[in-house]
């Protein structure tokens, strides 16, 4: 079967079984390796896109369900050449190690600080509660968010 | 290794009838569940499978005569926004955010934590605490099926292989208190060891005693169950420190857990008499 | 974070610590913060390319059969006829052209389990399959019998016969010493299996070519291991296997010796199959059959003065190989040597045994043995320090090793000795002594209705730097320091990026030396071909090490280039590479002046310098359920000379994560020899919720040996982390904790009179048959 949808703006055509897993689609049909297999049983987080602007574990999504989606993945934040604010955050606090929760995690992010709500220790960590860090201990991924929530909020002071 | 079993996406209930009439399908809601045992399980996947996301007429929560109509579709992170489920029912908020994290909470949906039917799932000891009824549908009609009666077995429900699970009803009556309770390993992502629901209507006072008291748990048997003999005891009683005595001790001998991978058995015997304590202790103020 | 020094404040050199800000510059260090991370732009766009990222066209997939039995007699392996076999090629012992060997230390451990050969372990690996696509081998996987012939299984350490290796170190009369000693105390204390959890599970790709040779690209830490297996069971030589790092999401020790089992397995399809074969695990199977920390079991016996002097240690120590040896005697050395903890004691006798069981071997993971025994002995320290009336800290700073002191095993700590430093940070920075006043009156306070009880619980370790005794003199690693011919500068090592940040601050080492721009130094792949073999990534070693070969290397390239141009090498240097050509400096690894130890007693300078730590942590204890939320923990770390603050500040935050999770809730328990937490909804590790507020405290007390004053810092946070988490239980409830993980449900038993829950790291026996 065929199924449309939109991955980080562009629109996709996939001819593939419905039962097929977001994260196989992403990564073997679209190339998309950005996003990661962690455990393949939505515990980990290391999958984590947003669809519709909601995170979800892209493991626990088959491609029947996005047909019409907009999908967004690590791939759709920024570039090497032009981190995104948040990126650039992760790069200066030291919230990156060996990056394999990395992608999952500035998804989850991202949809956090999209929401609007407010920023706070607990907030921050709620919001990444499904994304497991081995290396970090996630001090320097919590600071990161709150130093890209911090500089958002100032940038919209400052147009306002 | 992923798994690709067939799959019928029915753009309505109507069509969604048809397909499960003429042969059996696995239901497909957020596939928090589903997904996880078609990977990991090495057995035989579902023959084929019902993808019901795209019906919105399982979709919505709305007050009608009485009772609070949650749609089988409802998922976790919509019970914790919407302003109804604050309102009547906020421990069915406070529930669902104890459930996985963000990720689980946007997909994981309150019928399909009913069908699932797992000893441990999150939302049924407030169904069964609640007097949930589950609103079953078919081509021919619509049944209600007490909470009670809905899980019958391990892991089985009562529902019929061509019906779907539509809305789940709550009785709104007033004076209704509900507390919550979920003892897991983790604060976020885990299953739980002990979940626990406690419903009473008080009498004027706020001391008063409590009536048609309802006591449900997850975790401590082969299904979520109703705790009887602990609610006779709590039953036309003030929450004491003397019925608080009784009912954990009554709580500790009626349930009957099992040691597993998570916890033990006396570990779950043990919690779920101390939390009942505490639930009881909170709502006595001694 | 750091404290920051106050203004003013001078530089110190050696041998005085130095407690150290972000912002502060100390010699040896490029730049006061550190740089960027070198890959990090690539990892946070996804553009870091881990092993199932690679995408070799054609390439068929592989999978494992393994044994569900502990212990057996491998009888056959059959293929069923109902199966199209023409689409899948099996891989058993018989096709292995080499020694059927996973060439570690002692020789022991199959590759594939041969016919008429034992099984083990659960989960051992019997044979392997590939297909075209993972239907076809999901199929056929379903479709391969196995027959056996079950033996009986060993699952306790302690009624084992069989040793892998044993151990002794010594000093002092310890009969006198417990004849003089005015109170005695013993103490036995259990520790489980632990999982490293690296959120990458293990994968490799083998790719053949024409000639004979083999490719292998996957998650690991050490190529050049691989390399060897590769070479010995294959029969290649050293240019026809090539062994290439991909990126690696996370080790801590898992992927140090497991990666060379499962490159050969993917190597030996590839070669029969003559085409790419992806071997990348599900998390299932790398649960099920990957190593784990050792399980042990450490018996104390402690005998101290009424005024607080320690007078003698007699300490037992007992692991759990698993199955097979794998790298157990050193986890054993190590763990041996650690034992007594960082303090002074005139008569020592610390034994060590480690022994076979029927569970799938145990392996590396950080701490390597001594966050088991430190483990052991803090936990002894503040059961003592109650006993005297004499507080956990006031006992410490009296017992902690001083410059000069001698340890078990005769070695004099000449220099680099930083425990009272890290003692008295993280004792300070946490308030330690007005907490404990605090949690002490709380609990004098508490009624039997009180909910909550809160507690705060110190620990203080050490960990030998480097490879223990002659290891880096046999590891022979060589480094170097390249300048190409285009005049560009590069670094080769096999030393692996995992996230540590071995990317990073070797471009900032040679940079300094150099007097370039970082940015200008570009770091080698890791790949065989192109790398030297400067040893594997572990050991807390990189940095110390290795990094030492560098900078060594990096002054060598520089006075020669100088030498030659008489200029400035910054300003010289790419003319010269014009001029002249490329110059690559090779350092290989020299014993350390003044470092000596006897392999055959065990006695000497077991590590050349020792790193030191102490953590404080504060917890609450739900006393309705025994849930334990470990609110913050301060780790203060001496690594000798931090290089880069960030990236230390990393690796003490995550490895006392770890031991937080070691403490509380990472339990594994097993039945009939196989893991029953095999999934990731059953090994739990922390989450962002669980995780405490983490404060870093970075110590330099830096080691005249390397050039650059380094010592490790990867292990160190990992001894001490779990006892001030259970030493904090214990003030908090008066319950004291001798098993680990300190779970709710051993926690609720101590709190109630409750029977203890069964000990951790022994199998549970089969269910008998028949039963529901």
């Amino acid at each position: 079967m065929s199924y449309r949808f939109f991955v980080n703006d562009d629109p996709v055509e996939l001819e593939v079984p419905g039962m097929r897993r977001l994260l196989d689609a992403l990564r073997e049909d679209l190339a998309l390796t950005g996003t990661k297999e962690g455990c393949g049983e939505g515990e980990c987080g290391a999958c984590s896109v947003l669809v519709d602007g909601a995170v979800v574990d892209a493991c626990l999504v088959p491609v029947c369900q996005v047909e019409g989606s907009r999908i967004r993945t690590v791939e759709g934040l920024g570039s090497e050449a032009e981190l995104s604010d948040l990126q650039a955050a992760f790069l200066e606090t030291g919230g990156t190690q060996c990056g394999i929760c990395t992608p999952g995690m500035l998804m989850a992010a991202e949809a956090f600080l999209s929401s609007g709500g407010a920023v706070g220790d607990d907030a921050i960590r709620e919001a990444i509660a499904g994304n497991l860090c081995r290396c970090t201990g996630y001090t320097k991924i919590v600071d990161a968010i709150a130093l890209s929530a911090k500089r958002r909020r100032l940038a919209e002071l400052g147009t306002g | 290794m992923p798994v690709e079993p067939p799959v019928a996406s029915p753009r309505s209930l109507a069509e969604a009838y048809a397909l499960l009439a003429e042969q059996p399908h696995r239901p497909l809601a957020g596939g928090t569940d589903l997904l996880v045992q078609i990977t990991g399980e090495p057995g035989d996947p579902p023959d084929r499978v019902l993808d019901i996301w795209h019906l919105d007429e399982l979709r919505g929560i709305r007050v009608e005569s009485n009772a609070l109509l949650i749609g089988a579709l409802t998922t976790y992170a919509e019970l914790r926004r919407s302003p109804l489920i604050a309102e009547f029912l906020p421990a069915f908020a406070e529930a669902a955010a104890t459930i996985g994290a963000a990720q689980i909470q946007n997909r994981g949906t309150i019928g399909g934590n009913a069908v699932n039917a797992s000893p441990a799932g999150d939302m049924l000891p407030l169904l069964l605490a609640c007097d949930a009824q589950l609103v079953a549908g078919k081509g021919d009609g619509e049944r209600r099926i007490a909470a009670r009666e809905f899980w019958p077995g391990y892991r089985q429900t009562a529902l019929q292989p061509d019906e779907l699970l539509l809305r789940i009803s709550i009785p709104l009556a007033t004076g209704r208190q509900v507390r919550y309770r979920k003892v897991g390993t983790r604060r976020a992502q885990a299953i739980s060891k002990v979940v626990m629901a406690l419903a009473w209507r008080a009498d004027e006072e706020p001391a008063g005693a409590w009536r048609d008291v309802h006591l449900a748990l997850g975790s401590v048997a082969a299904t979520p169950v109703r705790a009887p003999a602990t609610e006779a005891v709590l039953e036309g009683t003030e929450p004491t420190e003397t019925t608080a005595d009784r009912a954990a001790s009554t709580l500790a001998s009626e349930i009957e857990p099992i040691d597993d991978v998570r916890s033990t058995a006396d570990y779950r015997r043990a919690v779920a008499a101390r939390v009942l304590h505490r639930l009881i202790r909170d709502e006595g103020g001694w | 974070m750091t404290r920051v020094l106050p203004p003013g404040t001078k530089e110190l050199s050696a041998p005085d610590a130095l407690i150290v800000a972000p912002g502060i510059a100390t010699p040896g260090r490029a730049s006061p913060r550190g740089p960027l991370r070198r890959e990090g732009p690539a990892k946070l766009t996804g553009v870091a390319k881990y092993a199932d990222d690679l995408v070799f066209p054609g390439a068929w997939y592989g999978a494992t059969i393994r044994s569900t039995e502990p212990h057996a007699t491998l009888l056959g392996i059959e293929l069923d006829d109902a199966f199209d076999w023409s689409q899948v090629v099996v891989v058993t012992a018989a096709d292995i052209p080499g020694d059927n060997v996973v060439s570690l230390i002692r020789d022991d451990q199959p590759i594939l389990v041969p016919i008429g050969g034992e099984i083990r372990h659960q989960a051992e690996a019997l044979c392997l399959i590939a297909a075209a696509d993972r239907g076809t081998l999901r199929s056929a996987k379903r479709h391969v019998e196995v027959r056996t012939q079950r033996l009986p299984a060993v699952f306790d350490p302690l009624e084992s016969t069989e040793e892998f290796s044993h151990l002794e170190v010594g000093q002092g009369d310890l009969e006198a010493g417990f004849a003089e000693a005015e109170l005695v105390v013993e103490g036995t204390y259990r520790v489980g299996h632990q999982e490293q959890l690296y959120i990458e599970n293990q994968a490799m790709i083998a790719v053949p070519h024409a000639e004979d040779g083999m490719t292998v690209y996957g998650s690991c830490q050490c190529p050049y291991y691989i390399h060897r297996a590769l070479k010995r069971s294959l029969q290649l030589t050293d240019a026809q296997a090539v062994v290439v790092q991909a990126e690696t999401g996370g080790g801590f020790g898992g992927k140090e010796e497991y990666p060379s089992m499962i490159a050969l397995h993917a190597a030996l399809l590839a070669r029969k199959l003559g085409k790419p074969v992806r071997m990348i695990y599900d998390r299932h199977e790398d649960l099920s059959a990957t190593t784990k920390r050792h399980p042990a079991v450490i018996h104390h016996r402690t005998g101290v003065m009424r005024d607080g002097r320690l007078v003698a240690q007699e300490i037992d120590v007992v692991m759990d190989g698993g199955a097979y040896c794998t790298l157990t005697p050193v986890v054993l050395s190590r763990g041996v040597l650690h034992a007594g903890g960082p303090y002074r004691c005139p008569n020592v006798r610390i034994k060590g045994r480690a022994m076979a069981t029927n569970t799938p071997p145990n392996g590396a993971f950080r701490g390597f043995g001594a966050p088991q025994t430190e483990f052991a002995a803090e936990m002894q320290v503040n059961r003592i320090a109650e006993a005297l009336g004499i507080s956990a800290l006031e006992l410490r700073r009296r017992w902690a090793y001083r410059e000069g002191d001698t340890t078990p095993t005769g070695q004099v700590l000449r220099e680099s000795v930083a425990a009272l430093d890290v003692l008295e940070a993280a004792a300070d920075a946490s308030d330690f002594a007005r907490h404990s006043e605090q949690t002490r009156r709380a609990r004098e306070a508490r009624q039997s209705s009180a909910r909550v009880a809160s507690g705060i619980g110190l620990a203080m370790g050490w960990h030998g730097a480097g490879f223990t005794g002659s290891g880096e003199v046999h590891i022979a690693g060589v480094a170097s320091v390249e300048l190409t011919d285009e005049g560009g500068i590069r670094v080769l090592s096999a030393q692996t990026e995992m996230g540590q940040g071995t990317k990073t601050i070797f471009p900032q080492l040679v940079a300094a030396e150099l007097g370039i721009e970082e940015d200008a130094v570009e770091v080698a792949p890791q790949d065989t071909s192109i790398v030297p073999d400067s040893g594997p990534t572990v050991a807390s070693r990189t940095a110390m090490v290795v990094g030492g070969l560098i900078v060594k290397a990096a002054r060598r390239l520089r006075s020669q280039v100088e030498a030659a141009t008489d200029r400035p090498f910054a300003d010289s240097y790419r003319e010269f590479a014009l001029e002249h050509g490329g110059l690559r400096v090779d350092e290989r690894f020299e014993p350390y002046p003044n470092v000596q130890f006897d392999d055959a007693t065990y006695t000497g300078d077991a590590y050349p310098a020792f790193g030191w730590a102490c953590a404080v942590a504060r917890v609450e204890v739900d006393l309705d359920t025994g849930e334990v939320t470990v609110r913050d923990v301060v780790s203060a770390d001496d690594a000798g000379r931090i290089i880069h603050p960030v990236l230390a500040e990393g690796q003490v935050e995550g490895g006392t994560l770890q031991a937080i999770g070691y403490a509380t809730i990472e339990e594994i328990k097993l039945v009939d020899g196989r893991y029953l937490n095999d999934r990731l909804a059953t090994y739990l590790i922390p989450s962002a919720l669980d995780a405490p507020h983490l404060e870093a405290i970075l110590v330099e007390k830096p080691f005249s040996g390397a050039p650059h004053g380094a010592k490790g810092i990867g292990e160190l946070p990992m001894d001490v982390g779990a006892p001030a988490v259970v030493a904090a239980i214990h003030d908090a409830t008066g319950i004291w904790i001798h098993d680990l993980p300190a779970t709710a449900e051993r926690i609720l038993a101590a709190l109630t009179g409750a029977p203890t829950p069964a000990a951790p790291g022994v199998s549970a026996p089969a269910p008998k048959r028949g039963a529901a």
